[in-house]
């Protein structure tokens, strides 16, 4: 079966490298690029994964996060965090919002695919 | 306090002559122990035996008795006062000041340097904690090198890739080394704004105060009854710039009408000035007659006076710096700054003497009042706004356990155990 990730992250030449990395490695990639709507979209969605931008337009994805994790659903769904701020106070926001990986941009595309398989290998485990 | 050098500089000059003090006193008719009394400051000296002591010590007499200038006593006095852990011999300042000249500027200058990089730290840990300008560049320039390394490595792999990709991906990667060379540019044109250049960063209320300081904070067309349109909106781009700045004069003019210029310099004696006093003699409120005196020509009042207004919720709709004052633009700001304090009490007016803690220790008298913007219809809910004037303490040096004493923000204040810090200070005892 074939698993999903939702990328949602509004730089559209990060989203085009990510969507061909992982689609090269047997992911059904969906994107978007708001805020706003992006829980119910997640929620739409059902992905094994989301990859989460923190500045998005409309609503920040520390935000959106949250307002995610308060779906029971969702408590588990592996989200990681892709942030140009790396300081430890984010990182403390980050996980207290319930993120799952944090990483800071600019990133390499092997700390990605690395971080999206583990995310998901741990939680097929759970 | 010039004369009481005289003598250090003499035992000074005797030492680098390397005469011994009974030596030099028996060329000049004196005892030795009264000369001792001389070189310790503890007699006056003048003359015929201080033309009689520069002639033996090969000097001008001038240059004995020539004193240290003021300055540099102040710089050092501030100096040991910002002291952290170290007790300067400040009654015996003159004396080292007189005797090590070249030491004592050293010292003043290093001073100097330390709360100017002091003042540099406060700004840029303003900017870059609250300015959204300069985050939202700061992301856009991380993003644009994440898209060009992630973009980058695909096409680095080995192995053929299709060619629809890979000319998407050329193309990206132009995009975004493009992307990349403007919004790096527009950083560092940003960030290399400390020459005191005009403002381009489009922030409304920066530009209006970068307008009103290149005009010396006064208006001669309005306050010879002139309108709004008399004055050249030179500088303001922006449409928000120009209303706000628009806002202000209007303000401006209606204070110097009720308050005539001529009147006010009347009013104002060589005492530093009394606000409640003003209100009352011109029929006028409180807040009119704390911005008036912060738009005065400068030298009418004895000290540059600066002003700071900001709505309920803290933040600073405009700023006139004072010398030695600081505020953070962007938020944050100490809230036991009476401006903030008489949010608290709204039409109460307030009198506070304040010391700003730090390396300066500068003291401010500060007059504040919180009061309702008019109203537009019934029951509508107030808005408040408070207006505070400060006005420099000229001694710096004077006791300050009758001062409140205030930060600039938290991350850089000193204070310890203080009820009003939202996060702890990052400078370390000794900064």
């Amino acid at each position: 079966m074939s698993r999903k990730v939702l990328l949602i992250e509004d730089e559209p030449n990060i989203t085009e490298a990510i969507r061909f990395l992982l689609t090269r490695e047997g992911w059904q990639v969906e994107t978007h690029a708001e805020g706003t709507d992006a829980v119910q979209v997640i929620l739409s969605a059902q992905p094994d994964l989301v990859i989460l931008d923190v500045m998005l337009p409309g609503k920040s994805g520390m935000d959106v996060l949250r307002d995610l994790r308060e779906h029971e659903e969702m408590k588990a769904l592996p989200v990681l965090m892709l942030t140009a701020r790396g300081q430890s106070r984010d990182r403390e926001m980050a996980e207290q919002a319930g993120v799952s990986r944090f990483m800071t941009k600019p990133f390499s595309n092997a700390e990605v695919l690395t971080a999206v398989r583990d995310l998901h290998a741990q939680a097929s485990q759970s | 306090m010039r004369d009481t050098l005289t003598g250090s500089r003499i035992r000074e000059r005797r030492q680098i002559s390397g005469l011994r003090q009974a030596e030099l006193a028996r060329k000049v008719g004196i005892s030795a122990s009264y000369l001792n009394l001389i070189e310790h400051n503890r007699r006056r000296i003048g003359g015929k035996l201080l033309v009689d002591i520069a002639a033996v010590l090969s000097v001008e007499p001038s240059l004995l008795t020539q004193g240290i200038e003021d300055t540099l006593i102040s710089a050092l006095r501030e100096a040991a006062a910002d002291a952290v852990g170290q007790k300067a011999e400040v009654d015996g300042l003159e004396e080292f000041a007189g005797r090590f000249p070249g030491w004592s500027g050293v010292l003043a200058q290093m001073h100097r340097r330390v709360v100017t990089l002091e003042r540099t730290v406060e700004t840029l840990s303003d900017r870059l904690t609250h300015d959204p300008h300069l985050a939202a560049s700061m992301h856009e320039v991380l993003s644009t090198a994440a898209a060009i390394r992630s973009t980058a490595a695909i096409l680095a792999e080995p192995g053929e890739i299709e060619a629809e990709w890979r000319d998407r991906f050329h193309r990206n990667l132009h995009q975004d080394a493009e992307r990349l060379a403007e919004s790096s540019k527009a950083l560092v044109a940003y960030l290399d704004d400390s020459d005191g250049q005009r403002d381009l960063r489009g922030i409304p209320l920066d530009a209006v105060e970068a307008f009103f300081a290149e005009q010396g904070y006064h208006f001669p067309e309005l306050e010879a009854g002139g309108k709004l349109t008399d004055v050249l909106l030179d500088g303001l781009e922006s449409s928000a710039a120009n209303a706000v700045a628009s806002g202000l004069l209007e303000l401006y003019a209606a204070d110097a009408l009720a308050m005539p210029l001529d009147q006010v310099r009347s009013a104002l004696d060589a005492s530093d000035p009394d606000p409640l006093a003003l209100a009352a003699a011109f029929s006028v409120d409180l807040v009119t007659v704390l911005r008036r005196l912060a738009f005065l020509p400068e030298g009418t009042l004895a000290r540059p006076a600066g002003l700071v207004i900001c709505d309920a919720s803290g933040g600073v709709l405009f700023y006139k710096p004072a010398p030695g004052f600081a505020l953070p633009r962007h938020g944050e700001a100490c809230p036991l700054w009476p401006l903030f304090t008489a949010l608290n009490r709204p039409l109460v007016p307030i009198r506070k003497r304040v010391v700003q803690l730090g390396r300066t220790a500068a003291q401010f008298e500060c007059f504040a009042i919180a009061s309702p913007q008019p109203a537009e219809e019934f029951g509508a809910e107030p808005v408040y706004r408070s207006v505070m004037l400060v006005l420099p303490v000229e001694d710096t040096v004077r006791p300050t356990e009758n001062a409140a004493q205030v930060g600039v923000s938290c991350r850089i204040c000193p204070k310890r155990d203080c009820g009003a810090r939202r996060e702890p200070s990052i400078l370390s005892e000794g900064f």
